[in-house]
């Protein structure tokens, strides 16, 4: 608990996670406006659309604050500090993991619902009302995939403790890798079909086709096990980094 | 209270530290000398277990450092000056190490007193001199008020006043009982300040002991005599089986105290204008002692054999 304290001093204190946040909330909200704004009248926003920047975008600069959070402790060597403070290296990390997961998911209630709220103000005509629980997924559920994007750029942080190298990777994989499978002949659309952020999309968005927000999943999970498959996903990655940062020189 | 056995370590095919064997005593300030690259850095960080010992282990009044349960209310260190965020302030980067130690905020503003930087407490840290970074290292080291201090090299950076304040400061840490376990280069700041040393040199022990054994066993101990019948005084001592040399100007006399050419002078009513003990400085010991180990030397071998030689 203490610890939590701890790492929620840590986060707070220095500008960039502020600047993330920022950033994220104004991409997410900011996307709204342009597809609101951009639609024809005749045409129907729908939610998912709504959602298009939180989910495609505003996740890629959660993840850079998430990664920006282990890797400039050890880029500052704060880290050989954290660790002479608290030589229990998992608590420590798995504290950061917590308080950043957390932070992560009320940026992405934020961006979601502000996002949602301000398509509503410019665009009251359209059906927008969330309605079925898929709807309350893509807008509500926004938060939980930012959660455990964050921990597993954690993860990824931990394991590369390179900043331009964790962000690098982290923005290429979330913004290009996945789609650039379903190019592999054969195998492609298969392999796509279990990448987590694939299976991410499919707890926000479900399958039936929307609008003109991101296309449909093609993944196989029902919304809710989606949902587990990523948490579960992210929690390895971490489980993974801990061991390596627990047998490692600090 | 510090207890080093066989400690070693290795980087890949490095051998950094050698089967290292030492103790650090509580109630007393411990040097720990070495040329560059000897080891001492990652000595302490094995002792902070920051880096995992190859072999060998170090404790800490009887455990390891991973055993401790709030470490910092035992064990304070300043490693190194720069390990802080250069974003965040002064009073939040020791507000974090306070917290997770369960250390009370009321001693954040305490030690930031004690070492002089309550004024600029709330500055981003990557502001600061090179002196004031050392401070605020200091006061995160003295944070839980702990037994043990372990110093880096503590005087890098700091003028002569900061230096004072440095060495007094030790040595009340050290009257309290506390055990005070310092690297330096500084060999002369090191003779003020230390009264035990630990030598190494290549990632071994090279000797253990009191510092003025360290440099009386080093350095040879000779007295400078000036005297108007200086060739008679020279015949005496010599008969009296004293090592003598010098010039017409003065001699110096070895393997003899300074008392007992006194009294040799006084029997053969030989009137002396000096006499006076020239004890060999910590650096010419350092330099003797530790010169085949050095590890990265520098082209300043002809400097070192005339500091050798210049206080002859």
């Amino acid at each position: 608990m203490n610890l939590l304290a701890v790492e929620r001093i840590k986060l707070f204190t220095t500008r960039s996670p502020w600047w993330c946040a920022l950033i994220t909330i104004a991409l997410s909200v900011g996307f709204a406006a342009i597809l609101a704004g951009a639609t024809e009248s005749t045409d129907s926003l729908t939610v998912s659309a709504t959602q298009f920047g939180g989910s495609q975008f505003g996740i890629a600069v959660v993840m850079v604050l998430a990664a920006l959070a282990v890797t400039t402790e050890y880029r500052f060597n704060t880290i050989r500090t954290t660790f002479q403070a608290v030589p229990h290296r998992s608590p420590a990390l798995v504290a950061k993991a917590v308080v950043v997961g957390l932070v992560s998911l009320i940026l992405g209630e934020i961006a979601g619902f502000g996002a949602w709220g301000l398509a509503v103000l410019m665009r009251p005509n359209d059906n927008l009302a969330l309605t079925t629980g898929q709807d309350w997924a893509n807008v509500a559920g926004l938060g939980l995939v930012f959660a455990f994007s964050a921990v597993l750029a954690v993860a990824v942080g931990i394991m590369i403790r390179h900043s331009a190298g964790a962000i690098a990777l982290l923005l290429i994989y979330t913004l290009a890798v996945e789609s650039l499978v379903q190019l592999i002949p054969k195998i492609g659309n298969h392999i796509h079909e279990w990448m987590p952020f694939n299976v991410a999309n499919k707890f926000l968005v479900g399958s039936t086709p929307a609008g003109n927000g991101p296309p449909p999943s093609d993944s196989p999970l029902s919304p809710g096990w989606a949902l587990a498959y990523f948490a579960g996903i992210s929690i390895v990655f971490l489980l993974v980094a801990l061991g390596v940062a627990k047998k490692r020189d600090a | 209270m510090i207890e080093a056995t066989g400690l070693t370590k290795s980087y890949g095919k490095t051998l950094a530290v050698n089967n290292l064997s030492f103790s650090v005593a509580a109630g007393q300030v411990t040097g720990f000398l070495g040329p560059n690259g000897a080891g001492k850095s990652t000595t302490m960080r094995m002792i902070l277990g920051l880096d995992n010992p190859t072999g060998g282990q170090v404790t800490i009044g009887g455990k390891k450092y991973h055993d401790l349960k709030e470490p910092l209310r035992t064990v304070g260190a300043l490693l190194d000056a720069k390990w802080v965020h250069p974003n965040r302030s002064a009073r939040a980067h020791l507000q974090w190490m306070a917290k997770s130690n369960r250390i009370p905020n009321s001693r954040v503003d305490e030690v930031l007193a004690t070492v002089g930087l309550s004024n600029v407490a709330n500055k981003r840290a990557g502001g600061f001199s090179l002196g004031m970074s050392q401070r605020l290292g200091i006061a995160a080291a003295l944070l839980g008020d702990p037994e043990v201090l372990l110093f880096d090299e503590p005087v890098n950076g700091l003028d002569p006043e900061g230096i004072l304040w440095i060495r007094k400061f030790m040595h009340r840490l050290a009257e309290e009982g506390r055990t005070v376990f310092v690297s330096s280069h500084l060999l002369s700041e090191m003779a003020l300040t230390a009264s035990n040393l630990v030598v190494i040199g290549r990632g071994q022990l090279i000797s253990q002991s009191s510092t003025e054994d360290f440099v009386s066993r080093a350095a040879e101990n000779t007295v400078k005599v000036r005297s108007p019948q200086l060739a008679e005084l020279r015949d005496v001592l010599q008969r009296a089986s004293a090592g003598v040399t010098g010039d017409e100007k003065a001699l110096v006399v070895s393997g003899m105290d300074s008392d007992k050419i006194g009294e040799i002078a006084a029997e053969h009513r030989i009137v002396l204008h000096e006499l006076s003990p020239q004890v060999g400085s910590l650096e010419q010991a350092f330099m003797q002692i530790t010169g085949d180990s050095v590890e990265y030397h520098t082209g300043l071998d002809a400097e070192a054999q005339h500091v050798l030689e210049s206080a002859q």
